[in-house]
């Protein structure tokens, strides 16, 4: 960031006579606008899109389809309507606390694209406490979530508020446990750092450096998702429960600033998954010499790789029931918390024992992986063909040809 | 120049007012979401200190953990609106408690010997810190650990249920 403002200075872009502050706010301000507007509300957006398309596939139903090709304009429609819709204030509310919440939520979410990387140079400033920033900022949402369920003055609202702080002040834990291995692995918070200290192929991701790291992946994936409210730890908002948790009261734009941080919040689980363990925006050195396709070719990696996750989290929820409350603290303080905690003295016993790594544990784990990625590809594949075929199989008939001719 | 000292001002004066919010504020729910306006202040002037790490283990633990606590301890009272925030103590014992602490700061930070940092990007501070801990202040951290490890035992003693067999 500051590389290409100099640059741009010496290159005589910056009109002469600013200080140099000016220029360095600016340029701040136009990327970070960029990175908002033309980031995070769309990707918030088309996964809401994507969230309706894969949710009515797995209930076999349509979805929406009707707004643009497969109803792919559908999240500007919703964005557009909420909008337009009326801005209602109960009369019993905290109006002041009632009208800052989804401030507070939207702060704390957007906070966190600060140390996002999106490939190659692009990050918007690569602080050199770059994931435990990340964890911290974060801690705004519970605030802001809190602040709702408490002013709306209803109970529901107020339960999903107390629900939430206690969900996510609980799977710090684990998140954090989970995410110091990898800081001791790479020796520094860094965000660029940690990508640095990976490579393009898999047997070099953290994730596959040793059995402990592979299982601190899952636990920080659990936990980021119970942090952000999913299901199947989405009790803050249990429809069948709570009508809609802390926003309940909320209308209009209020209501839709909760659920655009909810959304735009299973990405930067996905990114910070994907640099912290999967090797983030690394891409062969061979394949682009230029730096534009090199920076369009890692931006493309990185965003392959957080997507996938992000499409994961949606299988998830759409295939899980909800968890009780006692179930999830039972399973963060019973099961995830001793794990991390294996999982942090381990690698730490591996990094003493072999300083420069097993590279045979390494490919052993990475082809496990890929193993189990390709059982789970023809399983799907297996049930796709067979429901398929049970479409005609079933549409038994028998004056019709029709299944005679399929077999024919 | 100036522009740092401008926002030292700005973040003082948010820091300020949102203690005085705390402080001055009858009903305890708004005092505690105040006190976000004041750990957050504090975190940012860290930053602008060039202490990066603590700026925002400031932001992890105030408002993480302390803050989110404090707020949940608040919204399961059932008494929000509290005119005297302590009845055991009147005003002019508070008077006199609070005048010997601010001479006895004012005292302090007069006596302290204020060196005039060098601007420019801060290093890199973790590193130091980690270092320190587990070379110079090995005892002291690890006295503190145990402090506070006594003090999660003690939680969990005082709050399980007897067991009766």
């Amino acid at each position: 960031m500051q590389e290409l403002v100099d640059s741009l200075v010496a290159d005589g872009f910056v009109p002469g006579g600013l200080p140099l502050w000016v220029a360095y706010l600016g340029a701040m301000l136009v990327f970070g606008g960029i990175v908002v507007f033309v980031f995070i509300l769309p990707i918030a957006g088309i996964t809401t899109w994507v969230e309706r398309r894969v949710a009515g596939r797995i209930q076999s139903r349509i979805g929406p389809n009707r707004t643009g090709p497969a109803g792919f304009l559908q999240w500007l429609a919703d964005g557009i309507k909420s909008v337009l819709k009326e801005d209602i204030v109960p009369s019993a509310a905290d109006v002041p606390l009632f009208k800052l919440a989804p401030y507070v939520v939207m702060t704390g979410f957007v906070a966190a694209f600060v140390v996002v990387p999106f490939g190659g140079p692009l990050i918007i400033a690569d602080l050199n406490v770059g994931i435990l920033y990340l964890t911290a900022v974060t801690a705004l949402v519970v605030v802001g979530i809190l602040m709702a369920g408490w002013a709306s003055n209803n109970k529901w609202s107020l339960l999903g508020g107390i629900r939430s702080a206690a969900q996510i002040v609980s799977y710090e834990i684990p998140a954090g446990l989970s995410i110091l291995p990898v800081v001791m692995l790479a020796g520094t918070l860094s965000m660029q750092g940690i990508i640095g200290h990976q490579g393009w192929a898999p047997w070099t991701w953290h994730v596959f450096d040793n059995p402990f790291t592979f299982f601190a992946f899952f636990i920080l994936f659990v936990s980021a998702l119970a942090e952000g409210n999913r299901t199947p730890f989405d009790l803050p908002e249990a429809e069948s429960e709570l009508v809609m948790g802390f926003a309940t009261e909320y209308s209009g734009l209020r209501n839709l600033l909760f659920f655009m941080a909810e959304w735009g919040n299973l990405y930067v689980i996905g990114a910070v998954v994907t640099t912290l363990f999967l090797g983030g925006w690394q891409i062969p050195l061979a394949l682009a010499d230029h730096p534009v396709p090199r920076i369009v070719l890692q931006f493309a990696i990185f965003f392959a790789k957080a997507y996938f996750w992000v499409f994961v989290a949606v299988w998830l929820r759409w295939t899980l029931p909800r968890i009780r409350v006692d179930q999830m603290m039972i399973m963060c303080w019973k099961y995830l918390v001793p794990i991390a905690f294996v999982n942090f003295m381990g690698t730490a016993v591996w990094m003493v024992l072999f300083p420069a790594g097993v590279p045979a544990v390494r490919v052993l784990l990475s082809l496990t992986a890929a193993g189990l990625l390709v059982a789970f590809a023809r399983r799907v594949v297996f049930h796709v063909r067979r429901a398929l075929l049970t479409r005609e199989e079933l549409s038994f008939n028998p004056l019709s040809t029709a299944r005679v001719m399929s077999r024919g | 120049m100036p522009v740092t000292t401008a926002v030292f001002y700005l973040l003082a004066a948010v820091t300020l007012g949102s203690a005085c919010g705390v402080a001055f504020g009858t009903n305890i729910l708004y005092s505690a979401f105040a006190l976000m306006g004041t750990f957050l202040g504090v975190a940012a002037i860290f930053v602008l200190l060039g202490a990066d790490f603590l700026g925002v283990i400031q932001l992890f633990v105030y408002v993480g953990g302390i803050l989110v606590l404090t707020l949940f301890a608040v919204m399961l009272t059932h008494r929000i609106d509290v005119q005297v925030s302590n009845r055991a103590v009147g005003r002019l014992p508070g008077l006199v408690v609070v005048g010997v602490v601010a001479t006895w700061m004012i005292r302090v930070a007069r006596a302290a010997r204020w060196t005039e940092g060098q601007p420019g990007p801060p290093a890199a501070t973790t590193a130091g810190i980690g270092d320190a801990f587990l070379g110079t202040y090995v005892l002291p951290f690890e006295v503190a650990s145990v402090v506070l490890l006594a003090a999660l035992i003690g939680a969990i003693v005082v709050s399980r249920k007897e067991v009766k067999g």
